[in-house]
């Protein structure tokens, strides 16, 4: 496994706002398959470095590789646009507020893009979004709209939609920070079976629980830097650094009250 | 009051009314390209663009409209712009309608939630491709109300080119005031049909704010 060439490769990523450092000279490799969760305090750059991964927040300095790809490069902007635009069809993204479309429905949120993106036809789109919302549980709700569904159906929904781009690899960032303690056993169970899928995942996530069952890496990050890494036994059990324990230690004592 | 007279001269108010109301539509289409040309320019990426969309907004709300139109239709002429009064009067007032109108569209597309464009481009669409598919259907329904109010505005700013003595209702009152001697009468007659085209469009206007909105 360690010497197989890496999917997603970030090295030496950096960011900074002015004076404010980020990130701070972070390399990442997840494998084919993978599932790495990012765990840290808010502020410790773990969505950063996320969004760092299909440069919806581009870095300062470092690179990422998607497979052969550079996915930061520096081009002219039109090259660029082009460029990434084509990247990103690789790259699924769940966001913690879910940002459906709720002009469209469940449906027509699925549809866009393979329909725009990939020139399906009415009926190829339809056909995979019915596959798709089947695969999350959501497929008697794909005439609703988006304002017709709890939170944990519309981010079932937003993962289907991710899906149906066929990514590569899936993004995760607090997919489940905005729902109601009951609704995220529901979003957790569509993760754990694209885990099952052996889909390649990055997860930032609160969910201590959650990464400790799906994930086979954990990393710990703290004010820009990953402090510490290493499978969810050895994180969560036995961690080296004192600032890791720390941190599981108030998260769990928040988590009690 | 004479009600006798408001009778027998209120045909002719009709038909300026009408000369009102095409005002009002060609200076709403007018306001509508330049209001959307404005808001293009107020977002664009390139820095000269958002400036000139500035300076636009700025002169026109920073000056009376009277004065605009004026400088127009007066002033047009000295520098090779030969208009009559009423292409006069659209292109003014359309011109004008077009600034408040870039702030309202602009306005209505910056209130899309960042996570829209980011859940799109994040889907690999272009950003005209998240503009026309995801924005802008978004921010017509938010737009529909204010532009309203523009266009309220608007048909009431219409009397404001009777000053350049286009025959619509303002002026066709003041005509008649000439050879009646009854001000009350006439500006009422025209305070009162403006009065009905200003409702059915406020109608209107709420009819399509309550088709547009999203279940």
């Amino acid at each position: 496994m360690s010497d197989e060439k890496p999917f997603v490769d970030i090295r030496h990523a950096q960011k900074s706002y002015g004076a404010l450092e980020v990130l701070k000279d972070i390399s990442l490799k997840v494998n084919r398959g993978e599932i790495v969760a990012i765990i840290g305090p808010s502020g410790s750059g773990k969505s950063t470095l996320l969004r760092a991964i299909n440069d919806l927040d581009p870095l300062t300095g470092g690179e990422v590789w998607l497979e052969d790809t550079q996915v930061n490069k520096t081009l002219p902007h039109r090259q660029y646009e082009k460029h990434i635009n084509q990247v990103r069809q690789d790259i699924g993204m769940v966001f913690q507020h879910f940002n459906l479309f709720p002009h469209l429905t469940v449906r027509g949120n699925i549809t866009l893009a393979p329909r725009m993106l990939k020139g399906l036809s009415e009926e190829e789109a339809n056909r995979l979004a019915e596959e798709q919302l089947d695969k999350v549980g959501m497929l008697e709700r794909i005439d609703y709209y988006p304002s017709q569904l709890s939170g944990g159906q519309k981010q079932r929904v937003a993962i289907a939609r991710a899906l149906a781009m066929k990514p590569k690899v899936m993004l995760f960032d607090e997919a489940t920070s905005a729902l109601d303690p009951e609704l995220v056993e529901e979003v957790n169970l569509v993760m754990k079976k694209l885990a099952e899928e052996h889909m390649t995942m990055i997860i930032v996530t609160h969910e201590m629980g959650f990464a400790e069952s799906v994930c086979d890496r954990v990393l710990f990050m703290d004010q820009g830097v990953v402090v510490e890494e290493g499978p969810p036994s050895v994180i969560f059990r036995n961690p080296e650094s004192e600032r890791t324990k720390n941190f599981l230690r108030k998260h769990l004592a928040s988590n009690k009250e | 009051m004479d009600v006798e007279l408001m009778l027998k001269v209120y045909p002719f108010f009709i038909k300026a009314a009408w000369v009102t109301i095409e005002l009002s539509i060609l200076t709403t289409i007018l306001g509508l390209i330049c209001g959307s040309l404005g808001a293009a320019a107020r977002l664009s990426r390139l820095k000269v663009l958002r400036y000139v969309g500035a300076a636009y907004v700025s002169f026109i709300r920073g000056t009376p409209a009277l004065i605009q139109l004026f400088i127009l239709y007066f002033g047009g002429p000295q520098i090779g712009i030969q208009l009559d009064a009423f292409e006069a009067g659209v292109i003014g007032l359309g011109v004008n309608i077009g600034a408040y109108m870039t702030e309202t569209i602009r306005g209505a597309i910056i209130a899309i939630d960042k996570g829209q464009v980011e859940a799109a481009r994040t889907l690999g669409m272009s950003r005209l491709q998240t503009f026309r598919k995801v924005v802008l259907p978004q921010a017509m329904r938010l737009m529909i109300r204010p532009l309203g109010v523009n266009i309220n505005a608007l048909i009431k700013g219409t009397a404001l080119v009777a000053a350049i003595s286009v025959v619509e209702l303002t002026y066709t009152a003041q005509r008649y005031i000439g050879s009646t001697y009854k001000p009350f009468e006439m500006f009422l007659i025209s305070g009162l049909l403006y009065m009905i085209i200003i409702y059915v469009t406020g109608r209107a206007v709420a009819w399509l704010d309550r088709r547009a909105r999203i279940v």
